[in-house]
Order: structure tokens, then sequence, then C-alpha cells
């Protein structure tokens, strides 16, 4: 008897597009009754999103608007700095999406440092010095719009993650000044809302610094924002630090290296990883939570949409001007999120 | 570096345990255990699991903390002085019964991460010596995998090479076999055996009493927390004198 070895191909309505909605939008009854309520209810929803947007709304708010949104209070001449800024980041970025794939460590390095560079050069040229010729001082509390919650949101995110890690470690700690500092600092700043943190930075910094030095508004509530994201980060950590298998610091211990070094070398860099996707939601709820600063009179991108519904000319187009607020926020969270994932998938997450 | 040198040690005493008690909470673990070993001895202790043979060869090298007694090695007192520790834990290489390796780097880097981090060797010199000791247990091809990608025995090798990277004078193993599956269980025993000839100071904590016969100076049984019976393997299997004993080697010898 012969045995039937030919190759064949896989008939048609098994794979492909066809096999696909097959399998997944139709497979029972009940099933394709689910996909036609679906798609008549997307279909609805959208039509009625759809004409509302490219029929009866007024797109001039946002249009005339733009560089309110985008850079709040600004100087017109000076405008030229921040596109200055984003060039410079939509290069590194190129760059970094280029060059980190080839794993030399030299270049990524580099890459690292550049990052940083690039930062401190912005915040720079933004922020300007008192007579300087081609930048003049712009002070930080006129910077608002979107240009504001953007520099809270990375100072918080930038700032909260190491001192989140000491804090983590302190709770851990042998020491019992240390240990009991760290978990009450948590506990307390868990428990309050961001709010009533951010009142307290406004009201109770100035208590601490000398009477000559006056911190702005705005620094207030990036310390504020810190304060409050270390306390969230300080748990994701300590939570990824304890999924770490006791063996790793017996191994770390036995083979000679000191406490810090078992930290730094061997614990941190598997908790870290483990730890991406809780991190990174902290950080895009606190790009999010930028939005309260309205409540202690700054004005992010929120609060710019606020003052624009106001306008005398564009009464009642509160439509708009939130939905296009919503895009930009949506835009900035899943570009975090993205490459979060990018992220996750280089450092080899969930395979050992 | 400094280091406390116990005045009446013998310098071929590589470990000296004195009366060691130690408590887990109200469980009294380790009852008064005398043990000495000189240089270039192996000895294997076995026992019933619960005994506390883990717990001891983990107390000389500060993983677990003694409450009681005194542990010397190698003229240096363990103490609650960091420094002491640190300096024992440098003359002790630990092979476990679960391996643990640092998964997240490769078998090379898993063996010169101490060397140059401790000893401050250059990377060239820890590479050059971690190739050559992944050689000496047989598997120098796998130098560039993760851990993950490795067999058991494979792992385990890896983890003996790690321990050996720092040239300690005593190694300890925790039933190094335990996790492995028979047919790799060999390749790591050869690794041992050979170590052993080579006149390297072992504790191995095993069932596995073909290697204790070949190699083994001195066999203990430890049994609820204390050595009932020492001898060298040529009157251990045959002339045992506790009844324990006895009992405890019926059990294993027949499987």
């Amino acid at each position: 008897m012969t045995v039937n070895t030919e190759v064949l191909k896989p008939p048609p309505t098994e794979v492909g597009v066809l096999g696909w909605l097959k399998k997944n939008l139709f497979g029972t009854w009940y099933d394709t009754l689910l996909t036609i309520a679906s798609v008549v209810f997307i279909t609805v929803t959208l039509r009625g999103v759809l004409v509302w947007a490219l029929r009866s709304a007024e797109w001039g708010v946002v249009r005339t608007n733009i560089k309110v949104f985008m850079v709040g209070r600004y100087p017109y001449d000076e405008i030229w700095r921040v596109w200055a800024s984003v060039g410079m980041f939509v290069v590194m970025t190129a760059v970094t999406l280029i060059v980190w794939r080839r794993e030399i460590p030299r270049i990524r390095r580099a890459v690292t440092i550049a990052w940083i560079a690039i930062l401190v050069l912005t915040i720079i040229l933004l922020k300007g010095f008192g007579d300087v010729p081609l930048i003049p001082s712009v002070p930080i509390s006129i910077w608002s719009g979107l240009l504001l919650t953007l520099a809270l949101g990375v100072v918080g995110i930038v700032a909260s993650f190491p001192i989140g890690i000491v804090l983590a470690l302190g709770r851990r700690s042998s020491l019992p000044v240390v240990k009991v500092f760290c978990t009450m600092y948590i506990e307390v700043i868990r428990g309050v809302p961001l709010i009533s943190v951010l009142f307290m930075s406004m009201l109770m910094i100035p208590l601490f610094l000398p009477p000559s030095l006056r911190l702005d508004n705005v620094l207030r509530a990036m310390v504020g924002m810190t304060l409050f994201s270390a306390a969230y980060v300080a748990e994701n950590v300590r939570g990824g630090l304890q999924a770490i298998p006791q063996g790793q610091y017996e191994a770390g211990r036995a083979v000679g290296l000191n406490e810090a070094f078992v930290m730094v070398l061997i614990v941190l860099p598997q908790a870290l990883r483990a730890m991406i996707p809780a991190i990174v939601g902290q950080f895009i709820s606190l790009y999010k939570d930028t939005s309260l600063v309205v409540i202690v009179g700054l004005l992010d991108l929120l609060g710019i949409a606020k003052a624009v519904t106001g306008q005398q000319q564009w009464i009642g187009l509160q439509k708009e001007v939130y939905a296009f607020a919503g895009i930009i926020y949506f835009v900035t969270c899943y570009a975090m999120s993205y490459a979060s994932r990018r992220l996750e998938k280089q450092l080899g997450v969930g395979e050992r | 570096m400094e280091r406390e040198r116990h005045e009446t040690s013998d310098p071929e005493d590589m470990i000296i345990c004195r009366d060691v008690h130690k408590w887990f909470g109200d469980f009294h673990v380790l009852r008064g255990v005398n043990l000495t070993l000189k240089k270039g001895e192996v000895v294997v202790i076995c026992g019933p699991s619960g005994s506390g043979k883990s717990t001891l060869i983990r107390t000389i090298n500060r993983l677990e903390e003694h409450q009681q007694g005194d542990i010397i090695v190698d003229g240096i007192e363990l103490t609650h002085d960091i420094r002491n520790v640190h300096a024992i834990r440098k003359e002790i290489g630990m092979v476990f019964q679960h391996f643990n390796l640092f998964p997240h780097l490769t078998a090379l880097q898993n063996v010169t991460l101490a060397p140059i981090y401790v000893r401050r060797w250059s990377k060239d010199k820890a590479e050059e010596v971690a190739r050559a000791l992944l050689t000496r247990v047989g598997i120098p091809e796998q130098a560039d995998k993760y851990p993950g990608q490795l067999s058991g025995g494979q792992q385990q090798r890896v983890a003996i090479a790690r321990a050996l990277a720092m040239q300690p004078k005593i190694m300890f193993f925790d039933e190094p076999t335990s996790a492995l599956d028979p047919e790799m269980i060999k390749e790591v025993l050869d690794v041992m055996i050979e170590l052993a000839k080579g006149g390297m100071t072992m504790i191995v904590v095993t069932h596995e009493m073909g290697f204790a016969r070949e190699v083994s100076h001195r066999i203990i049984f430890f049994d609820e927390g204390n050595v009932v019976e020492e001898a060298p393997p040529a009157t251990f299997f045959t002339n045992c004198k506790e009844p324990r004993t006895k009992l405890f080697l019926s059990q294993i010898l027949s499987a």
C-alpha cells in the first residue's frame, strides 16, 4: 500500500483572512449573533462621532489656538526654541531606534549619555538665561499648555524612579531608622490624594527653604509630583524584589559579593525587568495626573483647554477642545505604552 | 586586609566548629556540632532530610547565623564583623542544589562576575580564567549561552566553574545532584571526583554513596542536629556502630 506523502495546500476557508473570520467571528451561532450586534453598535456610534467630527464640529477653535494649546504663554518670538527641542527629540529617537538594535555596549552607552545631554540642553534652551542675546530668559512660570504638561511629566517620571528605588531598598533595610522612615513615607503618601500632596507642596515647601530662595510655583508642583510618584514606584520595585528567589541573593553572597553588589549586579537587573509593566503604568498615570495642577493655579494642557472654551468667539465649543486635548493625551500615553512593550521585548521579559 | 587570626589554630585546620548551636525561632536545628576539616580532606555528610546538614554548611559561610559556639575558617573567626564574613566567603566556594545561576548573564559572565567585582581582576584575565574553567568542567562551547538554554547538568557544571573562579580554598556542595535527572548526575559527579583527586578541600552534603566511597576521606552521618557517627568509607559502610546509622544506610543503599 502506498502512503500519500504529497504536499497539499490547506483548504482556503481554514487559513488566511477567511479562515480567521470563520474561526474567531463566526465560529458558533452565538458568536455570529455577537459579531452582528457588535458591528451594528460600532457603526452607529462611530457614524455619530465621525459625522460630528467631519461636518458640524468647529475645528477653527483648535486651529486658531494651536499655539496656546502647545506652549501656552511662551513668547511668540522664542517659539523657535521649542521647535529646536522637538527637532532634537525626533532626531534622537530616530537614531536610537536604528542604533539600539546592534547590541554594542559602547554605542548604547553613548546613546544613553546623548539622551541625558539632550534633556539638559532642552531645559537650558527653553528656559534661557537673563539677557543672553539668543536665549533670553523665559521663566518657568510662563511655561504652560502641553509644554508644561510634558515638563511636569518628564521631571516627575525621571526624578521619581531613582527615589522610588532608594525608598524600596530602604524599606527592606535591616537598619530600623531607615526602615521606619521609608515605610512611613510610603504609607503616608499613598494614603492621601495627589491633590492634597500638591497643595501641601505649594504651601509648605517655602517653609522648609531659607527665605532668600523662592521656589517657583511650577517647581513646587514638580517636587510634589515627584514625591508622590516615588512612593508608588517604591512599592512596585519592592514587589519586584520580593519576586526574586532567595537563591539568587544567596548565590551572590556565597560568591563573595557585598550586599550592594548583590543588589546592583544580580537582583535589580532581574527585578526591574519584571516590573516594567507596573512601573510604566505608574508613569502613564502620573503623566495624566499632571492635569490636576490646574487646581493650584498652573495652566497645563487641560487648564488651557478650559481657558480657551471661555473665549468670546469660541464659547460653547467644549466638545472640540476637549476631544483635541484627549487626542493629545492619547498619543503621548500610547507612545509610552508602545515604548514599554518594545523595551520588554528587547529585554526578553517573560522568557528566562 | 586586617583579619583576626585565631592564635591557637593549626594552619592545616581549614574549618573548626566548636559546640555550634543554632535555632530557627524555637526549633533547635544545630545541637552542639563539633567538626574539624583539614586541608585536602574530602568529607561527605549524609543523613535524613531535616537533620540540619545543609543548615550546617550554610552556617559556616554565614548564609545562616549561628547563635552559640565558635566557627573558625582558615584561621578567621566567624563573628558579626562583616569583614570576617567577607574574608571567609572568599575562601569558600559554594555549589547549590538548585544551581542558582544568574539568569540574566551568560555562562561566561556568571563565572567572571565575582572575580571582576570582588578580586578586582581585569575583564581579560577573568575571561581567560573563566574559559579555562569551563573547559575543565567540560563545556567550553556553552560559554555564551544563557542558563535557560542549558541542561541541568550543564548548569550545575557552570555553577561549579563559577565557584572555582574565585580560587577558593574550600568547596561546599549542598546536594549538588539532587535536582538532576539520572543521566546528568554522572557528568557532575565526574567533575567533583576530579576536583577531589586534585587535592581540593571539600565538604559534600549528598546521598551519592558511590561518590563517597570513591573519593571521600571521611563520611559523617548527621541526624537531629548533630554528628552521630564519622568514619572513613572503608569502615563506615561495613562496620558502623550506631543503630541510627545502620537504619539510614539500609534505607538508602537498598534504593
